[in-house]
């Protein structure tokens, strides 16, 4: 099982971005992402992006629009490509094609988020340190670890199940893409919707609520909360992936 | 392994409304070359995917090796190789990374993945390119690299669907010669489909007949040509001393059809099943000095013609 989840991903990374096919486009893909999310949006934010628990919203939302980018092409993409049906005929176990597939993109989503977070830290030292040393409170830290991984791996799921019923790549991206802005439009827009606190602006009602929690107990319950999605979503996939469908489709 | 390759019983398919396969009974030894010869659209691919369990039936069974595709899919993918209806090659990863990715995939050993690509990169004259993104070949080089993929792991059965769509003539043949020694040397079961029946009436021990999803007709070449060429058989026997009552005794013969005289030549129309040898001890009998006799029967793509146009 492990060798064969080992080989997709193989697959998955080659294909996506070492490819002699895609390299030089990739290379360039990848410096523009390093340069938004590690250069840009650290200046622009300045401290606030080490200081605010607000900077979780970042943690979270880099690995879902990295992930998207690679897990739409996943089955969609093998379907358009006429690769599908001949990965389904070999000897592979359909859990490893799929697990295979999830692990590359949360590997990709996660993995380039992190270094974004260690470039960005980086900038924000440089830019707006003035001699002062500026690092994550260690809560944040961990939390915006465990949190962006969560997050990756629920995109990943999320992203497998579209794709394992989109015709197209380009179907597949546009169904993401509605999926992820109700993930974030949904849940702010339930939180200006709290009468008791102040919105002074769209954000500010999410910022008083992290403040006033205890921290702790509300990322872990997030965390959990976040967990359980994600396996339901990954088994949901499992679920669906049925050779004689996929062939159909 | 059983004497049986594959087996299939009733095995029937719908799409909706449509009976893409209807009722197969099948039986291919095991290690010889079948060819599954049919119109587009006959119900071959179908076939194809319902043997290596990519879909399931609506009716009937079948079995591969042993193993009932349906039940025990994993088992039987293990033991097939396949090319399919498209290459199926990533063509953004090279040559070499798409038989990494397969070899890993069979769980070939590193140093048996990279002595089996080299073996077969070198065999189909791909070696010198390997590092190049398959996107950027020709359909036949990537067809040639599609057919190593398919025999990457050494499988005792191997589907191939359309295998010299889009190779040239020459390679075409090579691939004909490479399948048939396979078969011979290593026993391996070769099912393919092919529109080039003549390629097939060489290399397939049996052929299969199907159209709209109906096995028409199963055999050798031989015997299918025998039995569907419109019902004669076509001889020609040159010789000297014909005499008229030689001719004439010839005429009265019931399996004769038709005989032309042309000098020292003789042209004879026979039914389909008739012997030509009592004919020849006729003739010698009858003091004509025979020196060649030539027995032209109709070639697999005049029965298979014949067979369509019956049923149709």
């Amino acid at each position: 099982m492990i060798a064969d989840v080992w080989t997709v991903f193989w697959k998955e990374w080659k294909e996506f971005l070492l490819a002699p096919g895609s390299l030089r486009g990739n290379v360039q893909h990848q410096l523009l992402l390093i340069f938004v999310f590690a250069v840009f949006l650290p200046l622009e934010t300045g401290r606030t992006l080490v200081n605010s628990p607000l900077a979780l919203g970042y943690w979270a939302s880099v690995p879902m629009m990295l992930v998207n980018s690679m897990v739409a092409d996943a089955f969609a993409g093998e379907r358009e490509r006429h690769t599908l049906e001949t990965l389904l005929s070999t000897r592979m176990p359909d859990r490893p094609i799929l697990y295979g597939k999830v692990l590359a993109a949360v590997a990709y989503g996660w993995g380039a988020t992190m270094v974004s977070q260690v470039f960005g830290l980086i900038v924000v030292n440089v830019v707006h340190g003035h001699g002062q040393l500026l690092l994550y409170p260690p809560s944040v830290a961990v939390a915006g670890v465990v949190l962006s991984l969560l997050i990756a791996g629920l995109a990943a799921s999320v992203g497998s199940l579209v794709s394992l019923r989109a015709a197209t790549v380009r179907h597949a991206v546009q169904t993401l893409s509605i999926v992820t802005l109700l993930f974030w439009l949904v849940p702010m827009l339930g939180l200006t919707l709290i009468p008791t606190v102040p919105a002074t602006g769209a954000l500010a009602p999410a910022d008083v609520a992290l403040r006033a929690a205890d921290r702790a107990v509300a990322l872990v319950i997030l965390t959990a909360v976040l967990a359980a999605i994600d396996m339901g979503l990954l088994a949901a996939a499992a679920a669906r992936f049925k050779r004689s469908r996929l062939v159909l489709d | 392994m059983s004497a049986l390759a594959i087996r299939t019983i009733e095995l029937t398919r719908d799409f909706g409304p449509l009976r893409a396969l209807d009722s197969l009974d099948l039986e291919v030894p095991a290690g010889i070359v079948f060819g599954f010869l049919g119109p587009n659209g006959s119900g071959k691919t179908t076939t194809i995917r319902l043997l290596l369990g990519l879909l399931e039936p609506t009716r009937g069974r079948a079995e591969v090796l042993g193993f009932d595709p349906t039940r025990r899919g994993a088992e039987v993918r293990a033991r097939c190789g396949a090319l399919l209806e498209h290459s199926g090659l990533y063509e953004r990863l090279s040559a070499a990374d798409n038989l990494e990715f397969y070899g890993r995939a069979w769980r070939l050993k590193p140093a048996e993945r990279k002595a089996r690509s080299r073996e077969l990169l070198m065999h189909f004259g791909l070696w010198d390119r390997r590092h190049e993104a398959v996107g950027t070949w020709s359909r036949g080089m990537k067809q040639k690299l599609a057919v190593a993929r398919a025999l990457l792991q050494r499988p005792p059965v191997i589907f191939l669907d359309e295998p010299t769509a889009g190779l040239d003539p020459v390679a075409a043949a090579a691939l004909y010669q490479d399948l048939s020694s396979l078969a011979k040397s290593e026993g391996t079961t070769v099912f393919l489909t092919t529109h080039n029946l003549a390629e097939a009436e060489k290399l397939c021990a049996q052929v299969g007949f199907i159209r709209q999803g109906r096995l028409l007709a199963v055999g050798s070449p031989g015997d299918l040509c025998y039995r569907n060429a419109a019902g004669s058989l076509h001889a020609e026997i040159t010789g000297r001393g014909w005499s008229e009552e030689a001719l004439t005794n010839l005429r009265a013969r019931p399996e004769v059809m038709a005989i032309e005289a042309q000098r020292d030549r003789l042209q004879i129309e026979l039914h389909g099943r008739a012997e030509l040898a009592p004919l020849v001890a006729q003739l010698v009998h009858a003091g004509v000095s025979i020196e060649e006799v030539r027995k032209g029967r109709a070639s697999l793509e005049e029965a298979f013609l014949t067979l369509m146009e019956e049923k149709q």
